[in-house]
């Protein structure tokens, strides 16, 4: 059938716009199409009559003499939508059943039964603007105050670095005289002396576990909540117990002796468990030990290391902590260069560890409690090194994020998120941990770097990639996990709501669409 | 998709990725194949008894004796309508009755009559018919010839292979290999038939094993063969599915070509091994004839080809003709198969189109699909839930690009329950489908044949109660482990169960379903993870069959069952759409077909073109390969490619295993995007050609994607071709399926023909080969001179917002300046064609008059399309363009494209179709 009424409807559209302009031209092109003058196409290919505009059938390349119809497969229609935001649709969606534009225009002649949802539209946005806006401002707000906290947070931990490195100087000092004057004192005394010694090793070799233990308490607390749960260490399945390829709960609640989590204390006891086996994260990702520089310990000439060789071999964890091998540093200097570390014998080995451990002077021991202070601090001093050697973005203002974690529970899982850290999902109700990637970088577009966070390397798939999550940072005043999501398998994707991203909102004034036609 | 099994897991991660060769039998392993097998050419032991013949108008009737054992056969001889000589071979007297196809013929056919030629005492001369058709059947040995003038078509038995294992008591000294020894050679009188029993028991004949698994075989042996001699041929095709080239190759130096419905887990490509789909049905061709094999038996069936010039070079062949002393060249085949009936069907064609017609009024034509079924579908083993479906939905709309369908696989279930929905993932399914609805567009969702054992689960407790699954060797329900763990099967070869199984698909029962709801059976080999081979027991029993009767016949009933119920649930108005991966001789009828679980290689990509093309050939229309591959990840041009291939394959659709990153067409950048853009909306614009080609499909049993030889039937240098197809007969597509292409060489047929490239309306002759050079734009698809090809150039959103929009017809002319086409036009959803509500018109042009007349006067149909655009292509420019209609005329007017040299008029039309 000819469609008899379509060319009707075409000279009535285009007399009920009310600007006069064929269906689908928008206002900033209306002086290219004048009634009665021949029409030349927008690309300038091709002059026709003006009665062949929007008479749908394709004349021009581009597709500019039908911008009301469907007939140009490059053509555009432009809605004027009055009430909310104009817009261009492909002119093959003209008619085709389906409402686009909110103004019903792009089905004139189809059946459709189209809304005019503009008003709504418009109201709903502005009203969603004006929330956006509020929430831009509040967190902008808060941003402020983060980036001072920040301020403030890095300037004392600043302080605390500089605080540790001189009580560690001064440590290191009185250490020194103490052993200048024990040497004199106990000079004499030769098998004073080497039990001495001996009881110095034992000091030191407590000491440096203690520090090892230490240093891995404080990674295993991936939650930095100050106790080790089962579930932060069944992320280590190399703790394994009986091997099998499955690091179990129940497993590893039988390392923590049975309880859900331990904290300092406690966990002493089950370091003499796991000591053994415990891979350090460190070691797991092979990071390069090049921040170890930052210890002024690592001056130390080599060929003094060289010497050591041998009491080194004893633990070759050693070096993979920073913490212990600052306090090998430290013993190096207690032993003081050239003295010989192999004078002791096999027999007397034997003898002194049938023995208790020989009571120490109180010199001794006075430098023993120094000593466990210092520790103390080595410990905070590696904290501050290891945060801020983060980037927490241009004026810190994620550095809040540091040692915090984030939940959220979908009808299957519980997913944990700790910024700079570690994404996790664990089984509602019950199984295992797994990990969903570890801190990697910073992912967003060029110009917006801070906007996505991307964890890498977590717990690899079947026949797939490791798993892995990024996530999306938008700003909101509070910092919570919206949703997660798998869109391709072992790709997680996060949304993050954090004040950190809000951009200094325009004035509102200025947001409000003042281009809307009519 | 693939069954995943936990011990398969270790084989994969250990670095292989092929098929696991040992979990599938070679013929050596399955008993009754190396049984036959081991039987060479020669005398025949079969002797037709003359004087038992009986010759009815319609039907010859006459018992064959195998002299060895004395077991008595009843040969039927019919001739049937349409140059078709049926041959059924049974048991005179079986010890019980032997399976014998059901519901694949269409119906009974047709006979005409046989008459008697001549007689003597070595056999009989029989007229097939007016034509100067005679069969021939001698006596001692046995054998049927079927002749044409001076020429022998087709024989039978004529290498002597005609074997048929009868049925037999089970000798109580079965389980003493002593005493059976001891027996072997006397000969045992059964009362029942007094005959002679001399077969030895072999290994294999009561009892097989394979791998961990054993088949009781209650029954005992009972295969059979035949074998068949085509003179003067060189080429067979068909036989579908095997992953192997167009032509069939001979198989003296490895395995016989397999059909047995196989779950095989990423297979390879180029060889003989079974696949999901079994149509035995074998073409030959050669420049002067085409004829059929059609081998009706769905149990596992084993085909070999030889041939008598397989080993010689083309100089051999030449020598051959020179020194005249050439042998014919012949190719030889025999069937053989482990259960059932001879039954065969020769189509003698003798033209491609008849033997098409013939298997057609045999088994049916290609279901007519809806019209949006032939567009884009858009799949992923899986859409992970709603909120997925919607975006995937607007990445469409926001990068322009058409879709029809979106596929929901197994994960939407709500635990491998099929018929329900994952309470959280996919929580408001309706509201899931009015969304897509909104957009007129459709969604399928799977629907596989094994059922969770789980008495919380309706669709089992019924199926249970009723007594509805496929029982094991003892008795009781049938279990074997799918997707949900443990699973029955439902027995689909009873009509009641598939009845019932069809009334499940209705909106009351199907919760969650809407009309645009369609469906896709997978895993109907069937597929069972701890089964041999990964499928079902051979001893399993449908009532009094055994599974190893009707295994190949399962998936059809499956298939068949599911679009039932899906024409049932509209009351009978709208057409279905059901896509199966297991399918047999008359799938045809119920929907769509894919080539299972392939690979995102480029090997893959191209045989996709082979394995379509045979199915095509034995009345498979609707068959398409999954683009970009469903295991492993297409590297960005090999998806384009794919794309691009796809776009030309009549089901079009992406797909991709659950383990592999996503991959719609929009995120391979902006470059990539546009290439797959320009790809999908070619298909869009061809969709009434599509369609036409479809609804001819529908009616004659022609294929839609050709091989070139079937429209060059002549012309050798087509017969071997599978790099290149044709659709209909008038575009012919040789899609780039190299890595790196820079050029294809695409052979144009037909030595005083034309063809025009559909991108630069660019002229090539005839009968050359052509070196096209390609970019990644590039698909090079040509139109034949002669045709008349409809269009419709305004490309939306999905196919039905394109219902009402105009065409534009492209007339490619000839030598002679005359072309011819088709446009056929109907609601494009229901069943109203069939009350002639449609329109079809033959256009034609000549004399530089385009014309058209109605094919179907009685046909009644208005549209609110119309024809907006002539474009010829061969022509010169003319002064003045009239335009012509009943009564009123119209504006027209016409342009020259300046940009082209060679002529391409546009003439504006508007009238009524």
């Amino acid at each position: 059938m000819y469609c008899p009424y379509l060319l009707l409807l075409l000279s009535l559209g285009v007399s009920a716009v009310e600007v006069q302009r064929p269906r689908g031209v928008p206002l900033s092109k209306r002086q290219f199409y004048e009634e009665g003058k021949p029409f030349t196409c927008l690309d300038g290919s091709r002059t026709i009559p003006f009665d062949r505009v929007n008479d749908d059938y394709c004349d021009c390349q581009d597709g500019s003499d039908e911008p009301g119809t469907a007939a140009c497969p490059n053509g555009s229609f432009h809605c004027t939508n009055a009430g909310f935001r104009p817009a261009f649709i492909p002119s093959s969606r003209i008619n085709d059943g389906i409402c686009d534009c909110c103004d019903t225009t792009d089905e004139y002649n189809s059946g459709a039964a189209c809304q005019n949802t503009c008003r709504e539209l418009g109201r709903k946005e502005r009203e969603s603007l004006q929330k956006m806006a509020e929430i831009a401002k509040e967190g902008f707000m808060l941003k402020q105050q983060l980036i001072q906290e920040a301020k403030r947070g890095l300037e004392e931990k600043k302080g605390k670095l500089a605080e540790v490195q001189t009580s560690k100087k001064d440590l290191e000092d009185k250490v020194e005289a103490l052993r200048s004057v024990k040497e004199a004192a106990e000079q004499p005394e030769k098998e004073a002396k080497e039990r001495h010694l001996k009881a110095w090793e034992a000091v030191i070799r407590k000491e440096k576990d203690m520090a090892k233990m230490a240093a891995v308490f404080l990674e295993l607390d991936a939650d930095a909540d100050g106790s080790v749960s089962v579930a932060e260490l069944l992320l280590h399945s190399e703790l394994d117990q009986d091997s099998d390829g499955t690091f179990t709960e129940t497993e590893a609640q039988g390392l923590l002796g049975g309880v859900d989590k331990v904290d300092t204390v406690a966990f002493e006891a089950v370091w003499s468990n796991i000591k053994d086996k415990y891979i350090s994260e460190e070691t797991r990702e092979s990071v390069s030990d090049t921040d170890s520089e930052q210890y002024p310990e690592d001056d130390i000439p080599e060929d003094e290391e060289e010497e050591d060789e041998d009491d080194e071999d004893e633990d070759p964890d050693d070096g993979e902590y920073k913490v212990t091998s600052l306090s090998f540093s430290i013993r190096l200097v207690l032993d003081g260069p050239g003295s010989p570390p192999t004078t002791r014998t096999q027999e007397k080995k034997d003898d002194e560890d049938e023995g208790t451990m020989p009571p120490y002077d109180q010199e001794t021991q006075n430098l023993i409690d120094r000593m466990t202070t210092f520790f103390c601090f080595l410990f905070v001093h590696r904290n501050i090194e290891k945060e801020i050697s983060f980037d927490f973005g241009p004026s810190a203002e994620f550095g809040y994020l540091y040692n915090q974690c984030y939940e959220l529970t979908t009808s299957e899982y519980i997913y944990r998120l700790c910024p700079f850290s570690r994404v996790s999902q664990k089984p509602k109700y019950g199984g295992s941990e797994t990990s969903l990637g570890t801190w990697g970088k910073w992912a967003g577009p060029d110009d917006n770097v801070y906007s996505v966070m991307k964890y890498e390397h977590g717990t690899g798939c079947w026949q797939g990639p490791n798993r892995s999550t990024t996530v999306k940072l938008t700003c909101g005043k509070e910092t919570v996990v919206t949703s997660t999501s798998e869109p391709s398998r072992c790709e997680y994707l996060m949304e993050f709501t954090t004040p950190a991203v809000c951009q200094e909102p325009p004035s509102l004034d200025s947001m409000h669409p003042d281009h809307e036609e009519l | 998709m693939a069954p995943v099994l936990a011990f398969w897991l270790v084989l994969c991660l250990s670095g292989t990725w092929a098929v696991d060769r040992g979990n599938f039998k070679t013929c050596d392993q399955s008993a009754f194949c190396k049984r036959q097998r081991a039987l060479k050419p020669g005398e025949s032991p079969y002797r037709a008894l003359l004087e038992t013949m009986e010759l009815t108008n319609t039907r010859l009737t006459l018992q064959l004796i195998n002299d060895n054992n004395k077991v008595r056969l009843l040969l039927e001889l019919y001739r049937l309508q349409g140059n078709i000589t049926r041959v059924k071979i049974n048991e005179l007297k079986p010890l019980k009755p032997r399976y014998e196809v059901p519901d694949v013929l269409i119906r009974e056919p047709p006979t005409e009559p046989l008459s008697l030629l001549s007689q003597d005492d070595n056999g009989v001369v029989l007229s097939l018919g007016a034509e100067s058709q005679r069969v021939i059947v001698s006596a001692r040995p046995f054998r049927l010839d079927i002749m044409e003038g001076r020429d022998v078509l087709m024989s039978l038995n004529s290498r002597g292979l005609l074997a048929f294992e009868h049925l037999r008591m089970r000798k109580d000294t079965q389980a003493d290999p002593e005493a059976e020894k001891k027996e072997e050679g006397d000969p045992e009188n059964q009362a029942e038939t007094g005959k002679e029993e001399e077969e030895k028991v072999e290994d294999g004949m009561w009892e097989e094993t394979f791998k961990s698994h054993s088949d009781s075989k209650p029954h005992g042996p009972s295969a059979i063969s035949l074998d068949f001699s085509l003179p003067g041929v060189e080429h067979v095709y068909g036989i579908p599915e095997h992953a192997d080239t167009l032509r069939l190759k001979t198989t003296d130096n490895g395995d016989p070509y397999r059909l047995y419905n196989l779950d095989v887990f990423q297979y390879e490509l180029y060889n003989p091994m079974a696949l999901y789909g079994a149509v035995p049905v074998m073409l030959a061709h050669n420049a002067k004839r085409t004829t059929g094999i059609f081998w009706l038996n769905a149990a596992e069936t084993w085909v070999d080809i030889s041939s008598n010039t397989a080993g010689k070079t083309v100089f051999g062949k030449m020598l051959d003709y020179v020194q005249g002393s050439s042998e014919t060249p012949q190719t030889d085949v025999r069937w053989i198969s482990e259960s059932g009936i001879i039954d065969v069907f020769i189509m003698l064609g003798p033209t491609p189109k008849d033997v098409f017609s013939q298997y057609a009024s045999l088994t049916g034509t290609q279901a007519f699909p809806p019209l949006a079924a032939l567009a884009y579908h858009q799949c992923r083993w899986n859409y992970n839930d709603q909120e997925d479906v919607q975006s995937v939905d607007a990445g469409f709309d926001e990068h322009d690009i058409p879709y029809d369908f979106i596929w929901l696989d197994i994960e939407h279930t709500d635990g491998k329950r099929y018929f329900t929905w994952d309470p959280h993932k996919f929580a408001t399914p309706k509201e899931m489908l009015q969304g897509i609805m909104d957009k007129k567009r459709k969604m399928v969702a799977i629907v596989d044949p094994h059922i969770k054992v789980d008495s919380n689960y309706k669709i089992h407790n019924e199926i249970r109660s009723r007594g509805f699954y496929i029982k094991n060797k003892d008795g009781g329900d049938y279990e074997g482990w799918c997707w949900p763990g443990s699973a029955g099967y439902p027995d689909f070869t009873r009509p009641d169960m598939r009845a019932w199984w069809a009334s499940m698909f209705a909106y009351d029962q199907y919760e969650g379903s809407m009309e645009n709801l369609y469906t896709w059976n997978d895993m109907n080999e069937p597929s069972v993870f701890n089964g041999p081979e990964v499928t079902m027991h051979k001893d399993a029993t449908h009532g009094a069959w055994e599974h190893r009767d009707v295994h190949n016949l399962y998936g059809l009933y499956v298939q068949m069952a599911t679009a039932d119920g899906q024409i049932q649930r509209s009351g009978g108005v709208e057409r279905p759409f059901v896509l199966t991966r297991a399918f047999f001789a008359g799938s045809q009828r119920y929907g769509a077909v894919w080539t299972g679980d392939n690979a995102a290689e480029w090997d893959h990509l191209k045989i996709s073109i082979p394995m379509c093309l045979s199915l095509g050939l034995v009345g498979i229309s609707f068959c398409g390969a999954d683009v970009g591959g469903f295991f492993k990840s297409p590297s960005t041009e090999l998806l384009v490619r794919w794309y691009q291939t796809g776009a030309y394959q009549p089901f079009f659709r992406a797909h991709a295993h659950l383990d592999t990153p996503r991959r719609e067409p929009w995120l391979f950048g902006p470059e990539n995007t546009a290439l797959i853009r320009d790809a999908v909306r070619q298909r869009y614009t061809l969709l009434p050609y599509w369609y036409q080609q479809f609804y001819l499909a529908y009616h004659t049993g022609q294929p839609v994607m050709r091989p070139l030889w079937v429209e060059y039937p002549q012309d050798p240098a087509t017969f071997a071709l599978d790099d290149e197809f044709l659709i209909g007969r008038d575009l012919l597509v040789h899609p780039v399926t190299e890595e790196g292409a820079r050029g294809v060489t695409a052979y144009l047929p037909g030595k005083d023909e034309v063809w025009f490239d559909v991108n630069t309306f660019q002229k090539h002759n005839g009968a050359q080969n052509l070196y096209i050079p390609v970019t990644m734009s590039s698909i090079p698809v040509f139109q034949r001179g002669g045709s008349i090809i409809p269009r419709k150039l305004r490309v939306r959103r999905s196919s039905s917002c394109m219902e009402h929009d105009p065409y534009t017809l492209y007339v490619a002319l000839n030598p002679q300046r005359t072309a011819e086409g088709e446009i056929y036009i109907d609601d494009g959803h229901t069943f109203n064609y069939e009350k002639q509500e449609f329109i079809h018109r033959r256009l034609m042009f000549a004399n530089n008059v385009l014309s058209s007349v109605n094919l179907n006067p009685e046909a009644r149909f208005t549209t609110r399309s119309w024809i907006e655009r002539v474009v010829i292509l061969g022509a010169s420019k003319p002064s003045k363009v009239t335009l012509k209609t009943a009564g009123e005329s119209k504006f027209s007017r016409q342009t020259a494209d300046r940009k082209k040299p060679f002529l391409n008029l546009v003439v504006l039309v508007r009238r009524l179709l």
